[in-house]
């Protein structure tokens, strides 16, 4: 809307990786919390931006393909089991990996068999 | 480089890769390659999230066995997820999309509660885990309590929700009918309370693991009490707002295990569904709040169904509806969500192949809320291979009507009813419908007279232009494709 799409995506970028260096050198935890909030709001920027032109016979696919896309959390899940900290946690987190991942890939084999359907030249 | 540095670069390239998805999205030629870089960018991101500081930590300690017992978990996951995917069939792509949902809402909140564990000082073996989390006592109200407490109640909501959500939608016995009893406004009230108590506990005492386990508790709860009461077509509102959840949810999970992917990844799916969701609200004529909280007005409407259908029903068969259809240049075919219980798409298919087939032009007139979720009517319809160009949305296809020879509305009722635009004490009044009322002809096929969602009568189906066709949708399409092709 105020900022041209073009200028908001690297600098949504260049915030990610600026700031996510600086979190492994350590610094003080309400910084780090900004620098979240800050990635946090340009990609909602982004997301309205972007979403608001898809057309309503896509919003289905849409709904599911980004469904998928919520699955993301199976970074965290994969990075919580694999440490092997605590036994209990460790179990919750590989439940959450399988959770998760039934999200991830159910939801990008559904948006495709969708898609599919939508393709032209099927016949 | 550091590894690190080279982990946050590949969940860089991730999240620029849902972001380049997203925008394909835009386009029906698009979207498959799309599909296709979300999915790359999720295979970056789960690669990357292997070479983590702590998973790297136990590979060192206890040799490759984390790993396998992580790639096990995950093709387990991936193998019922597509088993789910491919098996079931398209006509409940609603439910399943709800159902997904769901999982990757439990996902975040399982992950919260991991790390909250963790993070408590619950550790086996110290050597195995990074300095920070063998503190036992957390600090209250930093970035990690709050967030574990968002995460928490919001992936609890959106679990339950999405489950419920799923038995409504599969049609269940036990969910048929919307929970409308009031005193559901009282329980939400209590819960809503204790809500914010808990999430004020949890920030405050981080350390006290059970406070976050009531907080999930308690979430769950909400997400069933808020969704029970929803009525089955104000379900593409709720499976927006579910999946807007769910983004948000594993956002909040990013905030806790400090991840930037999470966040935007998750952010980006916030906005789609909130974007969704006020689309379908507006598509509706109703506010958010009126969705989630009201139920659907009440329905004690002012016009009862005898003064508006008493002697002025025409009533049509096959035969009698060919014929109008012979003569038409120009037809305009209206899904509803009664097309999908049908099951009439391929038969709405051949009646138009037959039509078409005499030069007649057809098109169909898609709703934004026509079905049970977002787009519902043009993934059924693109199922029969219908082309996409022929499905024209509301405001594009509202200006033709009056061109337009004959309209055959199929299992739609609230959003043709014209009393939205003339009754101003409707309980519709107002909401955006389709014109068919303008067209020459309309025929409409229903089973009965009974009303839709809203549950007030039709003037349309009394209207002089108006045949009615009583009949089983399919079976319904497929005599007049027969009559046609007779004649």
């Amino acid at each position: 809307m105020l900022l041209p799409n073009a200028l908001l995506l690297p600098l949504c970028a260049a915030h990610s990786t600026l700031f996510a260096a600086a979190a492994a050198v350590g610094e003080d935890p309400a910084s780090q919390f900004i620098r979240l909030l800050t990635v946090f709001l340009l990609a909602m920027w982004v997301g309205f931006e972007v979403i608001t032109k898809v057309p309503q016979r896509l919003h289905t696919p849409l709904t599911s393909g980004s469904n998928a896309i919520s699955g993301i959390t199976v970074v965290g899940a994969l990075v919580v089991a694999g440490a092997l900290s605590s036994g209990f946690g460790t179990l919750l987190g590989l439940l959450a990996v399988v959770l998760a991942m039934i999200n991830v890939v159910g939801g990008f084999v559904v948006t495709h068999r969708m898609l599919e359907m939508f393709s032209p030249k099927k016949k | 480089m550091s590894t690190q540095a080279w982990i946050n670069l590949a969940y860089l390239t991730a999240s620029m890769l849902f972001i380049m998805a997203f925008k394909l999205m835009t386009g029906p030629r698009t979207a498959v390659r799309g599909n296709y870089l979300g999915a790359a960018g999720m295979a970056i991101a789960i690669l990357a999230a292997c070479f983590e500081k702590p998973v790297l930590h136990s590979l060192t300690a206890n040799g490759v066995w984390p790993l396998v017992m992580l790639g096990i978990a995950g093709v387990i996951g991936g193998g019922i997820g597509a088993i789910m995917a491919i098996k079931y069939p398209m006509t409940g792509m609603p439910q399943m999309v709800a159902l997904l949902n769901g999982f990757g809402g439990a996902a975040s909140t399982l992950v919260a509660g991991a790390e909250l564990w963790n993070m408590t000082g619950n550790v086996s073996s110290p050597d195995a885990v990074v300095a920070q989390q063998s503190v036992v006592q957390l600090a209250p109200w930093t970035q990690f309590a709050i967030a574990t407490a968002f995460t928490g109640l919001i992936g609890a909501v959106t679990f339950w929700g999405s489950l419920v959500a799923f038995a409504k939608l599969e049609e269940l016995p036990q969910f048929k009918k919307a929970w409308t009893d009031p005193i559901r406004h009282k329980i939400n009230l209590a819960l809503a309370i204790t809500t914010v108590l808990l999430i004020w506990a949890v920030c405050a005492h981080p350390s006290w693991t059970i406070l976050y386990w009531l907080l999930v508790v308690v979430g769950s709860a909400l997400g069933c009490t808020l969704t029970l009461p929803i009525g089955g077509a104000d379900m593409p509102v709720v499976i927006c707002l579910l999946n807007s959840y769910s983004g948000l949810a594993a956002a909040a999970a990013g905030f806790v295990i400090d991840n930037s992917v999470l966040v935007i990844a998750g952010s980006l799916v916030g906005a789609s569904g909130l974007i969704l969701t006020a689309i379908m609200c507006k598509a509706m004529n109703r506010s958010l709040v009126g969705v989630l909280f009201g139920g659907l007005g009440t329905s004690t409407s002012t016009i009862s169904d005898d003064s508006v259908y008493a002697g002025k029903i025409k009533s049509a068969g096959a035969e009698e509806i060919a014929m109008v259809l012979e003569g038409a240049s120009r037809v305009v075919i209206v899904p509803g969500y009664g097309l999908a219980v049908a099951q009439a798409q391929h038969a709405v298919r051949e009646l138009a192949n037959a039509l078409e087939k005499r030069g007649t032009t057809v098109e169909y007139a898609i709703h934004p809320v026509a079905g049970r979720m977002p787009g519902h009517m043009n993934v059924l319809l693109a199922e029969a291979d219908i082309p996409y160009e022929k499905l024209r949305e509301m405001d594009d296809i509202n200006p033709t009507f009056p061109e337009t020879d004959v309209a055959i509305v199929v299992g739609a009722n609230d959003v043709v009813n014209p009393a939205a635009r003339t009754d101003p004490k409707s309980p519709i009044a107002g909401m955006p419908i389709l014109d068919v009322d303008k067209a020459r002809t309309v025929v409409v096929v229903k089973r009965s007279l009974s009303p839709g969602f809203a549950g007030i009568p039709n003037p349309l189906f009394a209207a002089d232009n108006t045949l009615m066709y009583f009949a089983d949708g399919k079976k319904a399409i497929l005599d007049l494709t027969a009559a046609i092709e007779k004649s």
